[in-house]
């Protein structure tokens, strides 16, 4: 039951080194953020329910995809950038390329300060690229990439639900004042989304959020963020 | 006791102190230290823990690469040294991690005789600094035994 007035932010953490594991998931609690920690590419693209490149979307996958990706919700993947086998460039690449994850905002840490490395990240989408080691001040960076992804969830299980709204609920900043337990909210909007998927509903949605600001209520928070 | 308690606090932060300023750590360390608390209250130990056996592994598989009687694999010990650098550099291990830096250039070299050096005073310099810690440790418990608290010690 999450009362904490804080919103809680959901990171999965891909490594193959455990010590770099243990290091991210001590930082990211004590940014205050649930942390899953796995240690390949291929496990998070599990995770993410992307495995072997089929997606959640296509109708015919629904029913046989992992339960897990129905009821997590992931607000950032920070991933290491030199994993044998999957480097964090493939997991990013393919998080981006998929239409139920391209939101997750992606961030990439290595050791290693290659400048032509750093821009291919951030061209293929990466929010941020980490110099390692990672300190909590660059994770603090990190909060209004993750509370973009929970505003835009909000907002379509807003859309999705329109009898739930209440005039004061999305305008507060992500304060879950309703009775739903947040996670079942996600549920909700995941399940609507890989129904209506094919009405590009998710799409205009972003289009909207970017450009349009078709609904003047949220142009504070975006521009906030 | 309290004076005994004060004398081991003092006795604990020079200790610290000329563990920095001899360059056996630097800031990261300091990082690390202030990701522990109560909740997470062994969290330096675990890490470094982790690194003393990585550093045991890592040595281990750069004495053997360096062993063959044929050609050695310098991508492999330059693989090895990439790995150590990166957790040398993550736990504020300072003397190591550069070691780690001379150590890759001599990789990228194929310097034979280089590496082997290297790889001596690696051991060397990671076995020191295991024991510098242990000794940082024992006075930590030292000071708890005693009834005190193991003081924040201000770098700067």
């Amino acid at each position: 039951m999450v009362m904490a007035a804080e919103p809680q932010f959901h990171v999965l953490a891909v490594d193959d080194s455990l010590f770099d594991r243990k290091l991210i998931e001590r930082l990211l609690q004590k940014a205050s953020c649930q942390v899953t920690t796995v240690d390949s590419g291929y496990k998070a693209l599990e995770f993410l329910g992307l495995r072997e490149g089929v997606e959640i979307n296509d109708p015919d996958a629904v029913s046989t995809s992992p339960v897990i990706h129905q009821e997590v919700e992931v607000n950032l993947i920070i991933t290491d950038y030199c994993m044998p086998s999957m480097t964090g460039y493939d997991l990013l690449k393919e998080v981006k390329e998929s239409s139920a994850c391209k939101n997750i905002p992606v961030v990439i840490m290595s050791s290693e300060n290659v400048p032509a490395r750093i821009s291919r990240c951030l061209e293929e989408g990466a929010e941020e690229f980490f110099l390692k080691p990672v300190r909590l001040a660059d994770l603090n960076k990190l909060k209004p990439h993750m509370m973009k992804t929970k505003l835009k969830n909000q907002k379509l299980e807003e859309i999705e639900t329109p009898s739930k709204v209440e005039s004061g609920t999305v305008a507060a900043v992500v304060e879950p004042e309703s009775e739903v337990e947040p996670k079942q909210i996600y549920l909700q909007v995941v399940q609507q989304e890989e129904q209506t998927v094919s009405n590009n509903k998710r799409k205009s949605v972003e289009e909207g959020l970017s450009t349009h600001r078709s609904r003047p209520r949220f142009e504070g928070i975006t521009t906030a963020v | 006791m309290d004076a005994h308690v004060a004398q081991l606090q003092m006795q604990y932060r020079n200790y610290i102190l000329s563990l920095y300023q001899q360059g056996f750590l630097d800031d990261q360390f300091t990082e690390l230290k202030s990701l522990q608390d109560d909740g997470s209250p062994d969290f330096v130990a675990e890490v470094l823990s982790l690194f003393f056996d990585d550093c045991v592994k890592l040595v281990g598989n750069m004495a053997r690469a360096l062993d063959q009687t044929g050609t050695v694999d310098f991508c492999q010990v330059g693989a090895n040294v990439h790995q150590l650098k990166g957790s040398s550099s993550s736990v504020g291990a300072k003397r190591v991690k550069g070691l780690c830096i001379n150590f890759k250039e001599l990789c990228e070299a194929k310097n034979y005789e280089g590496c082997v050096r290297c790889l001596q005073q690696v051991d060397v310099e990671y076995k020191t600094l295991k024991a510098k810690l242990q000794d940082m440790f024992n006075l930590e418990k030292q000071i708890v035994q005693a009834g005190g608290i193991v003081p924040q010690v201000d770098i700067n």
